[in-house]
């Protein structure tokens, strides 16, 4: 074990670990949205990041730029991120739209066992990963270097640089428009009626099936900004990295009490933090066990993880 | 389309119907021909008759062992999933502990050099694979399902990353010189060679009968009851006085036992055991397979291993549009899943009580409109 | 079950003396002044009362008097805030939901709970198992034990299948049968666990008078093998006919307890089941 590795890298472990959880976060919500309103593990959901992240780089491909671009001036870098960025949340939420259209409200229609459920989620999953991997032919695709990573500044000696401002940024402005989407929409109410009681929300003249797209779209939009993000902090994709990436969104949206929004935010930054500690820790390559050796722990003592469960109920 | 359907569903209950009349002796004769034909299915004499079924792009009797070895997880993942209704998705991670097992304690690569003989290890490896069930199950087992299901994909994951990253299980490079089950011919050639598959799937597949056999009697007694009744519903199990956590964790070590009979099988046909052997995507399939095949049903379980396992070998040297289908098997594989849970989610062969709750299900849906 | 003249199966305790109307006095559960707070509402307060071995006792209270929670409390499946009951002199709170079935403890349901995909007779089956101790190795290998449990496990559900009138349709999936098939064998499955006592959970609830009556027959013949029933009821009318004393709660109080005729007049219930004019109160 590395202590002086640890303490003598704390900061910058810190940062990036926050970082890398805030993207973990904005996709931790779409699973967290799906399962409180459905009580479903959208399986599918790491692809629906995938779309995104695959959405953005093709949109820069389109203006012509490709991973060996420079783009100069802070004008021409924000109208790239921003159009990648809507052109990524569509993608997304087309994505989640065609999953649960095609995938699971047919299923639902028939009033099919949990598990049928889990199992088309996987097979969509599995089918939409698959088609990326054909596409792209199995190899990486670059993005540009829009942000630049160089150290902006530094806090108590710890470099910051702009692509962890931005990710950490938008990430948080994502989740507190959610938030009032949720909590001050009238389709938000909509939604939590829907979590606490699909049957009487039904009865109330609330439409279920309307409802629970906009869930999915919601979720994917966040999903499509975190591609975007991965894509600007990254620069390189490969279709098979939504599986991993996936899963430990899912970690954090557990470690925070799934079907709960903040706790998917802590969830997430918690799990990125933890995570890259143990790299420092340990070595880099125990840095994916350590994140589900957390969640095995945490699940022992809480299992309802850090915040306890709810969407429906979460504050008035 | 519909009437198709209908049709081939109307014929395969049909079918059913028949098998469950027909006299003792006919089923017993009927099953004694089914295991026949899958003991003589890797001979060459035998399967070049057998037109479509080959497979063309790689060697028949191997895929038949992988086939085998993919029945035999199904079953015992189907005691888990099917029976005890615990959704395990990291099931392929007692897979890699039974075969690491017999790899580190067999194997002349290993740090600890024991060397021990691949028969003695084998109820090492299930034993110890047991163990983990226990270890992970006993903290993990007492919560809701959906918690389980990422509890035992991290474990998978964690089995998988330990294997790749740790010196001991020797990531990529291995373990090599695993050594063969033992038997020799007349002639002192030895049974288990590394050229032949033949023998390692006639010795899988009699393992499979026995542990059928087991299983069976499992579900058949007071252990199958307590199983199906936690899945219904766990509560009213407990207070008719079943020792739920007990026999959760009873399936849990049984599934996890069984996996790792497969794994050292695997191991010992093999000869070479690394980190790539262990993908997540194969619990996936496995699972996928006994949903397939109809989950809670034995026979179920065997047909859709044996099918998803074969499936995707046999799209090996087709070509489609210039691209080996091969390429395209998990897209398909997945697309097959979404199709099959829309269309016949209560899987190949179901259950007799599944169908019936499907039915009920849609005349519910019917009258609810 | 109109063939009532025929002699029960035993279910449970064989060889038990029947039981008269009059208790023994012997007591079998008691409610020591149990408490029971969820956050800040009072679900039962200070409730207090003995089952004796051998009777028939009715909870009765309007709806919400907290019959249920009290139901659920006696066991197991709540913890008393305040208070212990005990159940054949041992302390309920803490022991497993199994052990208590074991010891001799069984209910139904009120929303009922069968095991849908298991037959009528399996259902049985897994009440008989409460007693069984065959391993999981003796079923693997089919030993003697197994053998012998499975062989008398199958024939004292078919017995209780016989018992409750529901023979016939033993090999139906339970979730096929009809209502009230299906509450019939509830009850035969809680016998199964050779219970002490019986509890019943609203065990009528949905039926007409001509099943109450015959509900109200089984109920007295299983009284009469030597099971002390507990019975929380709705219905006055039906408590009235079969039980031997009742327990009235109100808001979570017990507000009276005696013999049922007692009970009927005490103007204490009265005004809880019809109401109490603003001017009375």
């Amino acid at each position: 074990m590395d202590f002086d590795g640890l303490f003598s890298n704390f900061g910058e472990l810190t940062t990036t670990g926050l970082t890398q959880g805030a993207i973990y976060a904005l996709v931790a919500l779409g699973y967290t949205l799906v399962y409180g309103v459905l009580r479903l593990i959208n399986f599918a959901h790491s692809e629906v990041f995938i779309a995104g992240a695959f959405a953005a780089i093709w949109t820069w491909n389109g203006f012509g730029l490709d991973q060996n671009s420079q783009v100069s001036g802070i004008g021409s870098v924000l109208f790239y991120l921003l159009v990648a960025m809507i052109v990524a949340a569509i993608a997304s939420a087309g994505t989640a739209t065609v999953i649960e259209r095609v995938a699971y409200r047919p299923l639902r229609k028939r009033n099919a066992p949990p598990l049928a459920f889990l199992i088309t989620a996987i097979g969509a999953s599995i089918a939409i990963s698959e088609a990326f991997g054909i596409y792209t032919r199995r190899l990486p695709e670059g993005a540009p270097s829009l942000v630049s990573s160089k150290p902006l500044f530094h806090v108590f000696g710890v470099p910051i640089d702009a692509v962890q401002l931005l990710t950490i940024g938008a990430a948080l402005l994502m989740m507190v428009l959610l938030d009032l989407f949720i909590n001050r929409s009238r389709t938000g109410r909509g939604i939590r009626a829907v979590a606490q009681d699909a049957n009487t929300a039904a009865l109330m003249g609330v439409n279920k099936d309307r409802i629970i797209l906009m869930v999915f779209i919601a979720g994917g939009s966040m999903a499509g900004v975190a591609g975007l993000l991965y894509d600007v902090r990254i620069q390189t994709l490969t279709y098979s990295v939504g599986f991993l990436l996936g899963l430990k969104a899912f970690t954090a949206a557990v470690l925070g009490g799934i079907g709960n929004l903040r706790g998917a935010l802590i969830g997430g930054l918690l799990l990125g933090v933890v995570e890259n500690y143990a790299s420092g820790l340990f070595g880099s390559q125990w840095k994916d066990f350590a994140a589900f050796a957390v969640l095995v722990v945490l699940l022992m003592f809480r299992p309802t993880g850090l915040l306890g469960e709810s969407l429906g109920r979460a504050r008035a | 389309m519909t009437t198709v359907l209908e049709r081939v569903r109307s014929g395969r209950e049909a079918a059913g119907e028949r098998w469950r009349g027909a006299p003792r002796w006919v089923r017993w004769v009927l099953l004694a021909a089914v295991i026949a034909f899958f003991y003589a299915l890797p001979n060459k004499e035998f399967y070049q008759y057998l037109g479509p079924i080959p497979t063309p792009g790689a060697n028949f009797t191997q895929v038949m062992f992988t086939v085998s070895i993919y029945v035999l997880l199904a079953v015992g993942l189907n005691i888990v999933v099917g029976f005890a209704g615990l959704l395990d998705l990291g099931y392929f991670g007692f897979f890699a502990v039974g075969a690491y097992t017999v790899a580190v304690l067999t194997s002349p690569s290993s740090n600890i050099k024991t060397l021990w003989p691949w028969l003695l290890v084998v109820p090492l490896a299930i034993a110890l694979t047991m163990l983990s069930g226990v270890m992970l199950g006993t903290p993990t087992l007492r919560l809701r399902g959906d918690y389980l299901a990422i509890v035992t994909l991290g474990f998978a994951e964690m089995i998988r990353i330990a294997a790749v990253s740790s010196d001991f299980l020797k990531g990529q490079r291995g373990f090599n010189q695993i050594p063969h089950p033992p038997g020799k011919y007349a002639d002192g050639k030895p049974f288990f060679g590394v050229l032949d598959a033949r023998p390692y799937y006639w010795l899988v597949l009699t393992l499979i009968i026995m542990v059928v056999i087991g299983v069976r009697n499992l579900t058949h007694s007071r252990v199958g009851r307590a199983w199906i009744s936690i899945r219904e519903d766990e509560d009213a199990a407990q207070l008719m006085g079943v020792p739920t956590f007990k026999f959760k964790l009873w399936a849990f070590a049984s599934g996890a036992a069984i996996a790792g009979l497969a794994g050292a099988l695997f191991a010992g046909k093999q000869n070479f055991v690394n980190s790539q052997n262990f993908e997540l995507l194969n619990s996936i399939i496995i699972l996928a397979a006994v949903i397939f095949g109809g989950s809670g049903n034995i026979v179920g379980a065997i047909v859709g291993g044996g099918l998803v396992a074969y499936m995707i070998e046999r799209f090996r040297g087709i070509e489609l549009f210039g691209v080996e289908l091969y390429e395209y098997r998990f897209l398909i594989f997945g697309l097959v899943l979404v199709i099959m849970m829309i269309f016949r989610p209560e899987g190949l062969i179901p259950n007799r009580r599944r169908a019936a709750e499907f039915k009920d299900r849609r005349k519910e849906v019917i009258v609810g409109e | 079950m109109s063939d009532t003249e025929q002699t029960p199966a035993v279910p449970a305790q064989a060889g038990a003396p029947a039981v008269e109307a009059v208790p023994d006095r012997e007591p079998l559960l008691e409610v020591d002044n149990v408490t029971l707070r969820f956050g800040g509402v009072v679900a039962l307060n200070n409730v207090d009362f003995t089952l004796y071995k051998g009777e028939i006792l009715g909870l009765i209270g309007p709806n919400g008097a907290g019959k249920t929670t009290c139901f659920n409390a006696m066991t197991g499946i709540y913890q008393p805030t305040e208070g212990q009951i005990r159940f054949r002199g041992e302390k309920i709170s803490g022991k497993k939901r199994h052990e208590i079935t074991q010891l001799g403890m069984a209910r139904t349901f009120q929303n009922i709970r069968l095991f849908p995909e298991m037959t009528a007779l399996e259902n049985v089956q897994v009440g008989a198992d409460a007693h069984h101790k065959t391993s999981v190795i003796s079923a693997l290998f089919r030993l003697p034990r197994h053998r012998r449990e499975e062989r008398e496990g199958r024939e004292k559900a078919e017995r209780l299948l016989e018992f409750v009138g529901i023979r016939h349709r033993m090999h139906e999936f339970s979730r096929n049968l009809s209502y009230g098939e299906q509450r019939r064998l509830e009850i035969a499955r809680a016998l199964a666990t050779d219970p002490v006592l019986l509890c019943l959970d609203e065990p009528a609830a949905g039926f007409n008078p001509a099943e109450k009556e015959e509900l109200l027959q089984l109920i007295r013949q299983i009284r009469d093998t030597g099971v002390t029933v507990l019975l929380i009821e709705h219905d006055m009318r039906l408590v009235m006919g079969v039980t031997d004393r009742i327990v009235v709660l109100e808001f979570g109080k017990k507000i009276a307890e005696g013999l049922p005729a007692e009970v009927r007049d005490n103007p204490k219930v009265v005004a809880a089941y019809l109401g109490v004019p603003d001017n009375a109160a």
